[in-house]
């Protein structure tokens, strides 16, 4: 009976927390427009998912991801530039749904980090060579 | 000099440590709250969700009085855990409106009859285009929007019964 659990879990169906209905056809489906779908998908790739939020939308299954791309992709059929969705969508969710941290004096040390460490790499480099030379 | 520079990695090492150690023991938040908080209702209009019910305009949310906007869908289980709650506010006299997210009218119906019916007026967001707008991140949320139509607060999540003193204090607030 135990050896059988595995397969009885394989008929089993999964309980879903998933709604009542299909998602919409621009979730999954392309643009028309090669360009527009190129910069959708570019987008989407850098929007964080609501209720799965370690992964983006173009990467989720979540109901909710799948509006979102539906939403991305309508707004840039409309002729929105993809900057334009993603600051619509920080004005309602904040910079945490973008993972395209913007320059601000929270996030100045992520951006400034790797030129700092560059910086005193190079000083210490110098230094270390200046004495060698001697 | 160079001795006590010997000992610098050693106690960058434990300052880091110690501080992934205190950040792991803090409890996460995880709720992302609409940053609408204090500024008007976006504009929508959905149709009814159900053929007995009207449809959900902003307009509804610009009567002078204050109102609770429950987003919520009948697949959603939290949604059918706080149906007591919302209907102890609606008792109290929370006058109460509801979005269905990606729903079909004979769900929500089906839904309404099982676990009580304590809204006015219930629009279809079927792509949860107006969720979206909304700043929602999932169901069930509420959100207590005031007698000009902006949003004065969000509760996330089920709507537990120590919730309905402080909803019922948030709308009496929003007058």
């Amino acid at each position: 009976m135990r050896l059988l659990l595995p397969f009885a879990l394989l008929l089993a169906g999964p309980a879903s927390a998933q709604s009542n209905v299909p998602p919409p056809a621009l979730a999954d489906t392309q643009l028309p427009d090669p360009a527009q779908e190129r910069s959708a998908k570019a987008l989407m790739e850098t929007l964080r998912c609501l209720v799965c939020q370690s992964q983006s939308i173009a990467d989720s299954d979540a109901d909710m991801a799948a509006d979102m791309r539906a939403l991305v992709r309508q707004r840039i059929a409309a002729g929105e530039r993809p900057d334009q969705v993603r600051d619509w969508l920080i004005q309602r969710y904040g910079d945490y749904v973008s993972y395209d941290p913007p320059f601000s004096p929270a996030s100045i040390l992520l951006w400034a980090t790797p030129l700092l460490l560059l910086g005193i790499g190079i000083v210490l480099a110098r230094r270390s060579l200046k004495r060698r030379r001697r | 000099m160079k001795r006590r520079l010997f000992w610098v990695p050693l106690a960058a090492f434990v300052a880091v440590a110690g501080l992934f150690a205190w950040m792991l023991s803090q409890e996460p938040d995880r709720q992302v709250r609409s940053r609408l908080i204090g500024q008007p209702l976006p504009a929508f209009t959905l149709a009814p969700a159900v053929p007995t019910k009207p449809g959900l305009t902003t307009a509804a949310f610009r009567t002078g009085q204050p109102r609770l906007l429950n987003v919520f869908g009948s697949w959603c289980v939290p949604c059918a855990a706080e149906a007591p709650q919302l209907a102890k506010l609606a008792r109290a006299g929370a006058k109460i409106d509801a979005i269905a997210i990606r729903d079909t009218p004979d769900k929500v119906a089906a839904f309404l009859s099982d676990y009580g019916d304590p809204y006015a007026a219930i629009g279809d967001d079927r792509n949860s285009s107006v969720q979206l707008a909304l700043g929602s991140s999932g169901v069930p949320e509420t959100f207590v929007i005031d007698g000009q139509g902006r949003i004065a607060h969000q509760h996330i999540g089920a709507i537990r019964d120590e919730d309905v003193p402080i909803l019922l204090a948030r709308l009496k607030a929003a007058r």
